[in-house]
């Protein structure tokens, strides 16, 4: 008796170990799989984008390609910041102040992915509600500051990792 | 599959067919004993097979010319529109198959949904059924998308942008169904990797879908249990393979019809436009196919909910045989039912109808209501219809109502009898 239970015991050991070393080798084959469908390195190499923005005037913006994506770079005149910062935050689904949307001391520049987070249209410029973008696919209304104010879009336009090199270029990535 | 045991009549076939009983499973397929009531809303199951060849012939052949490069598959689909010989033909072949086949499929669909054949004991072949509509829905997606005309590309990001969503690791797994930062490159050339999978995947399920039906055979549209063969029946061929022909050809024509004098009326002329990333079209519309689906996630003001419910539109119906609480299968003998059916169809029609539509105004209230309609036959009407209906008699046999002259009450039996 106590023999066969040995027997079931070693039986049983093995079992396990099999299917746990089978488990960790098709763990193993399948991410690679998987993990193949990731950005590759060539598409991770274009992450980085110097832009010229002294052609700027106040008022207008340019919209450049990064990673695929558009981005809006805005100069924004005095009274645009001043709407900008005039609105309560109580108004906003996004709870976010201006001032944390831009660069100290370069409070004209708005630089913003200019991709709407409901499902990633590109927004018309100085349309909408707000006197900011309004994206066309599903209706969303985004102020002077990208922020989200009507409409499904759950965030505020997204802000890049950027920095000024000069008064005259910015990186961004 | 309790049919006689069959014995090849040559040597040479007796010796094959002891190997490989093939010749049985054609014999089967052959002397199917198929329920004698069955009307032309029964021939789309053959139409469906021929679309589902239709696409995978044309494809394969698209495929000879096209390249899966976002910097030469504009110019490449345009080549086998000019220069490629018939190229223009078995384009539009292919592109106006997918309208035809999801024409098919919602006829379909709402053919099992009017006589109950999705109800017991057919769960299986129900669900089989749902799983190669999904599939469908995925193939139509990517082959969209190929052309890399201007719905292409912004079809794929809207679509693709419905996965962020997601809780928490949504950008993560949107990043990696693009293999970028956005829909580029990459992201074609795995759709289009996976637009040539996934036909084969459904002739997979089609072969299962068709085993799982010949189990317990053919639904009829009285919608009672028939015994096989009997009085009741008739072989598969010649009998319905005469009827699956002629409505094959009246479809064809229809078909052709698209083909031949508006090939590019169910597409969208922007897609004649090539991908450019930085302009969206000022009205983004899916394919009319996908349309209610689309109503339903725009009438949510919120985005993960509207991702939410429009995937609930079509996963609900997989659980459909456990929400119809009805005895009786055929809708023919459900008065009340019959009509919520009728209505149903209309709010199908009409979530399609806004879904084309700019989201705002009238066109979302309608879509709103569309949507709660659309959930509340499933959850509400169904379960409840079912239990407080008082239905029709329903006949013993097929032959019995022919026979008679109508479904005298005499001879019905009760509806509480197992149907």
């Amino acid at each position: 008796m106590s023999k066969e239970e040995k027997k079931v015991n070693r039986r049983d050991f093995l079992f396990t170990a099999s299917y746990t070393i089978g488990a960790v080798g098709v763990g193993a084959v399948i991410w690679p799989m998987i993990d193949q469908m990731n950005p590759d390195k060539a598409q991770q190499a274009l992450a980085t984008t110097e832009v010229d923005i002294s052609s700027i005037e106040p008022g207008k913006s340019i919209t450049v390609l990064w990673r695929g994506k558009p981005i809006f770079i805005k100069k924004r005149t005095s009274e645009e910041i001043a709407e900008a910062r005039a609105v309560k935050l109580d108004d906003l689904p996004d709870p976010q102040r201006d001032e944390d949307r831009v660069k100290d001391g370069k409070d004209e520049w708005l630089v913003m992915l200019g991709v709407c987070t409901h499902l990633g249209c590109v927004p018309l410029k100085d349309k909408g509600d707000f006197n900011g973008w309004f994206c066309p696919c599903h209706g969303s209304h985004y102020d002077v500051s990208g922020r989200i104010r009507k409409g499904p879009a759950p965030t505020n336009m997204e802000i890049p990792k950027f920095e000024f090199v000069d008064s005259n270029t910015i990186k961004i990535g | 599959m309790s049919e006689h045991e069959y014995v090849p009549k040559s040597k040479a076939g007796k010796w094959f067919n002891d190997r490989l009983p093939l010749l049985t499973l054609g014999a089967h397929l052959t002397d199917y004993p198929t329920p004698k009531n069955l009307n032309y809303w029964w021939t789309f199951g053959g139409i469906l097979t021929f679309c589902l060849i239709t696409q995978i012939v044309t494809g394969i052949v698209l495929a000879m010319h096209y390249v899966a490069h976002a910097d030469l598959a504009f110019a490449s689909v345009e080549h086998i529109m000019r220069d490629v010989n018939y190229g223009w033909l078995i384009r539009y072949i292919h592109s106006n198959g997918a309208s035809m086949f999801f024409l098919a499929v919602y006829i379909h669909i709402f053919r099992s949904l009017f006589y109950g054949s999705y109800k017991s004991p057919r769960e299986v072949i129900w669900i089989i059924g749902l799983m190669i509509y999904l599939l469908m829905m995925a193939a139509a997606f990517m082959g969209y998308v190929l052309p890399w005309g201007q719905m292409s590309f912004w079809g794929a990001t809207v679509i693709t942008n419905l996965f962020s969503a997601i809780p928490l690791v949504g950008d993560s797994i949107t990043t990696w169904l693009w293999g970028a930062y956005s829909v580029d490159n990459p992201t074609l050339n795995r759709f289009f990797s996976l637009h040539y999978l996934i036909p084969f995947l459904i002739l997979g399920l089609v072969v299962l879908h068709i085993w799982a039906l010949h189990v317990p055979g053919n639904n009829n549209p009285v919608g009672i249990d028939i015994k096989k063969p009997s009085k009741d029946t008739v072989p598969f061929h010649p009998y319905i393979t005469i009827k699956d022909a002629f409505a094959l050809l009246v479809f064809m024509i229809v078909f052709a019809g698209f083909v031949f004098f508006t090939p590019n009326v169910l597409g969208h002329s922007d897609n004649y436009i090539p991908a450019n990333p930085l302009v969206t079209p000022a009205h983004i519309v899916p394919e009319w196919y996908l349309l209610p689906f689309y109503a339903i996630l725009r009438s949510v003001p919120d985005k993960l909910g509207g991702v939410i419910l429009m995937f609930g539109a079509i996963f609900i119906l997989f659980v459909l045989p456990w929400l119809d609480t009805s005895k009786v299968r055929s809708a023919v003998f459900r008065p009340i039912y019959r009509q919520f059916y009728w209505i149903f169809v209309l709010d199908v029609l009409m979530l399609g109808y806004v879904g084309a539509m700019p989201a705002e105004g009238i066109y979302l209230v309608l879509a709103r209501v569309g949507t709660i309609y659309y959930f509340a036959h499933f959850i509400i009407v169904m379960p409840v219809v079912g239990l407080l209906e008082k239905t029709d008699p329903v006949p013993m046999s097929i032959s019995e109502p022919v026979l008679t002259g109508g479904a005298e009450p005499s001879l019905a039996r009760k509806v509480n009898d197992k149907v």
